[in-house]
């Protein structure tokens, strides 16, 4: 970790702790709990996009299901608040080695569309299975857990109980990414087969990459169904995970903070935007096409470009060196 | 027996609009390497502008007409415009079709409204024909033999015509194409152009069975990816017996467990991707 | 036979029904250094693939110090002692030239599948890269970026990979071309340091080292091997001379 994150991420969490404090307001602190369950969301599928290179346009999966089963369990199957969010992600950790092992099947476009289709199922399996799911209607009628006594009904409770998993998630990941685990996977990205030839199985290490960030999913799951205390087949259509991948894409994908700051901007622009206009789809299809066209490595590592250039033209008339380039652009093609 | 007769038929008729689906699908991506993922949005939109046209007093051949046309100039102008600006980046050409998909639905949801509208079906295509105590609806025939003839007409081109020689050139190897003097700026807007027309036609031909309605793109696409994946990428004998299949499985699941009618169509590809993850005819998929 | 480092029998590969690599047979004792020529095209380099696994043969079998390892993935051939360098240079080119030698050392070693302590902490790894690169002569470029280097320094760099491996069995894909005569010299020296434990199979169009070098040399053409034999017995067969200078 150079000193400059370092800085960043105090700043961050300060700021994170401090902002039921400075907003006051409920609409508001749910909004930021919102922010905090997507970005989580958003962190775990830039393992797949932006550090193994795999981009998928299913991670939705992992949040709806994730959500059924909790939903499914502790209001009709009885079970407890804990137990059922335990079974849900252990079940849905076992959906993303079953969809792992199949999307990995093939890489590139293919692993994008199979994990599109395989989304999909589950998307239909909601949807149509009315009986076990409640079909378009959803699963609703939960009550938000009360850990240690503690009323998570209430805004700013439930926003600290989410930023308790957010920091626990982003340290993980932030570990993750720095571990030799998380070097294989980028050397995976970047020179499969130079990895072969050096030992790794690459098909085994991005396995356990997709596995890894489907438990990540199934914990922003977990959380969407304690905010929502609902579930219905959106969470699981083929807008929630482009949103996600969006988060991750204008933001930046294969940096650390990139997937937060997406996560910031699509809430936000999502709620605020919804507010005034019908219109929120055909935007998100717009900032699509410009963030690809105009910014496609990101907003995290474009500006932390743009800043540097400044910062070194500054530097280079006090006589210094230029700043170092950083930044994977999740868009610019790999070699293979 | 009756049953199975008649679900048998639906099959068929819905796997044959699979197939003119897929076949565009498949065809874009073999040459060009582009998973165009606005291709739902293309069949819906087809099928919207096909609706209008008949709204306004055209007849049902004059509709699919527009309705091919109309998503066929679009497909240019996204290839010419967009997709050609991010050539050699796979990863950014399917991100922006995704984009335009959720412009393109968004635009139809604004400009048709929600509700699901059926899409009226030509006067001497009604009605029924019998056969040996069985009843076939004269219009599911229609679409199959539409289907056949299509699948007659793209194997011609591809297999008989000099465009064709220098598709298939493409498909197997860009670039040796490249080498041989193939020149893409031509072939790949006609490649998109006619995959474009024939979702936008398609679109207008499954108004009658399937009626116009806003989640139109979102349904048909996951399977025009599943028809892909079965079949082999590129090729087009493996679009239409992916259709079939799936064709088949929809109609016959639809009926015996209507729960799961969805989630079955899938096992074929979760089957091939196990089995033989190059599909049923043989190209990798990337 | 278990003193064979390398026994490949009928080995066969076919591209589209057209054969890339026909019935070769290639027998390479213990520490022998064993050198493959023949002409571009000849099915030397498809015949490396196929020694570390990067494809399947069509037909025959490969075994690696006795034990078959035709159906072994190519990890698992690199865990029993196989190193490899490539034609083509593919190294992780926006990384240092230690961390690339440390992701060769962390390939051997059970903490690759770690995800929780910091790559950047195991100072063990660290030093040991440097230790390698010192051998090959880039310690003062340890901390540099690979895209930063000249074309000579990623050569060396992709033998410090495979010599940090510590292998049994090394294949060199031309480790020679495109380096100036300077470099030649250093990498020469190089390879010549390397001790008899490890066997050497070598891929190399520069004859005078080449054949310095190398104790047994097999020659192939159009897939087939050609010539078989010690260096006086393939300089000496007329079939060396007709792949050369044509037919």
């Amino acid at each position: 970790m150079t000193a400059r994150s370092g800085v960043w991420l105090v700043v961050m969490v300060v700021a994170l702790v401090l902002v039921p404090v400075l907003i006051g307001s409920p609409f508001y602190v749910n909004l930021a709990s919102q922010v905090l369950i997507y970005a989580i969301l958003a962190m775990s599928l830039n393992l797949l996009v932006g550090f193994g290179g795999l981009t998928s346009l299913g991670h939705a999966a992992y949040l709806g299901f994730a959500a059924y089963v909790t939903i499914y369990l502790t209001t009709l199957a009885g079970f407890g608040q804990f137990s059922g969010a335990l079974i849900a992600l252990v079940a849905t950790t076992g959906l993303a080695m079953l969809f792992g092992f199949l999307a990995l099947r093939a890489s590139g476009l293919g692993f994008l569309m199979i994990t599109l289709a395989l989304g999909q199922i589950l998307w239909g399996l909601a949807f149509r299975w009315v009986s076990l799911t409640g079909g378009d209607n959803g699963l609703g009628g939960m009550q938000r857990p009360h850990p240690f006594g503690i009323d998570l009904g209430d805004p700013n409770a439930f926003y600290y109980f989410a930023l308790c998993f957010f920091l626990v998630a982003f340290a993980g990941i932030a570990l993750f990414v720095r571990s030799p685990f998380g070097h294989s996977l980028r050397g995976s990205r970047d020179q499969p087969r130079r990895m072969r030839a050096l030992g790794y199985n690459v098909w085994f290490v991005q396995w356990c990459g997709f596995v890894y960030a489907g438990f990540w999913g199934a914990i922003a799951g977990i959380l969407y169904a304690y905010y929502n205390q609902f579930v219905s087949p959106h969470a699981l259509n083929l807008m929630t995970s482009a949103e996600t991948l969006l988060m991750v894409i204008a933001g930046g994908a294969g940096t650390l903070f990139g997937p937060i700051v997406g996560a910031v901007l699509v809430v936000v622009l999502k709620n605020v935007v919804s507010a005034y206009i019908a219109r929120w789809v055909m935007l998100l299809g717009a900032v699509f096409v410009m963030i690809v066209l105009f910014m496609p490595e990101g907003l995290v590592p474009g500006t932390t470009r743009w800043t540097k250039l400044a910062l070194g033209r500054r530097r280079r008339a006090a006589g210094g060196g230029p700043g170092e380039a950083t930044g994977t652009a999740a868009v610019q093609e790999r070699s293979s | 027996m009756n049953f199975w007769v008649i679900q048998g038929l639906n099959g068929l008729a819905f796997g044959s609009l699979l197939f003119i689906l897929a076949a565009g699908f498949s065809l874009i991506f073999g040459l060009m390497r582009v998973a165009n993922l606005a291709h739902g949005a293309f069949f819906m939109l087809g099928a919207y502008v096909g609706l209008s046209a008949i709204d306004n007093g055209m007849n049902f051949w004059v509709a699919i007409l527009i309705g091919g046309l109309t998503v066929c100039v679009l497909g240019g102008v996204m290839e010419g415009l967009i997709l050609r600006r991010l050539a050699g980046q796979p990863l950014a050409q399917v991100l922006v079709t995704l984009g335009i998909a959720f412009i393109i639905a968004d635009g139809c949801l604004w400009l048709w409204s929600g509700d699901p509208r059926p899409l009226p079906m030509p006067s001497e295509l009604q009605g029924v024909l019998r056969f040996g105590g069985l009843i076939f609806p004269k219009y599911r025939l229609f679409v199959v033999v539409v289907a056949v003839c299509l699948a007659g007409a793209l194997w011609l081109l591809l297999e008989r015509s000099r465009v064709g020689a220098m598709i298939r050139a493409g498909v197997d190897d860009m670039e040796m194409a490249r080498v041989m003097g193939i020149r893409t700026s031509l072939l790949f807007p006609l490649v998109f152009c006619l995959g474009s027309a024939l979702a936008g036609a398609g679109g207008v031909l499954a108004g009658p069975i399937l009626s116009v309605y806003p989640s139109m793109d979102t349904d048909m696409l996951p399977m025009a990816l599943v028809v892909v994946i079965l079949g082999g990428v590129g090729s087009l004998g493996g679009a239409f017996v992916g259709a079939l299949v799936i064709g088949f499985i929809y109609s016959y699941g639809q009926a015996l467990v209507p729960d799961l009618a969805y989630v079955i169509l899938f096992l074929p590809m979760v089957l091939v991707l196990t089995i033989r993850p190059t599909g049923l005819f043989g190209r990798r998929l990337v | 036979m278990s003193e064979l480092a390398l026994d490949v029998d009928g080995l066969g590969k076919n591209f589209g029904g057209l054969p890339a690599v026909r019935d070769v047979v290639l027998k390479v004792e213990l520490g022998e250094r064993h050198l493959l020529l023949g002409p571009n095209g000849a099915g030397k380099t498809t015949l490396f693939n196929l020694i570390a696994g990067d494809i399947r043969p069509s037909t025959g079998s490969i075994r690696l110090f006795g034990r078959d390892v035709t159906r072994m993935r190519t990890d698992q051939r690199t865990h029993m002692g196989v190193a490899r360098t490539y034609q083509i240079i593919t190294l992780f080119a926006e990384s240092t030239l230690t961390h690339n030698v440390v992701m060769s050392l962390t390939g051997l070693s059970r903490c690759r599948f770690d995800p929780f302590t910091s790559l950047d902490r195991r100072t063990g790894f660290r030093e040991r890269a440097r230790e390698v690169l010192a051998t090959v002569g880039l310690e003062h470029l340890a901390d540099r970026k690979v895209s930063e280097t000249s074309y000579g320094e990623r050569r060396r760099l992709e033998i410090a990979m495979a010599m940090a491996q510590e292998p049994s069995l090394l294949l060199l894909d031309e480790p020679l071309a495109g380096l100036s005569a300077d470099e030649r010299g250093e990498v020469q020296r190089l390879l010549e340091s390397i001790p008899r434990s490890v066997t050497i199979v070598m891929i190399e169009h520069d004859m005078d080292v080449a054949l310095a070098f190398a104790d047994r040399i097999t020659v192939m053409q159009r897939g087939a091997v050609v010539v078989e034999g010690n260096r006086a017995e393939v300089v000496a067969d007329p079939k060396t001379k007709e792949v050369y200078l044509g037919h």
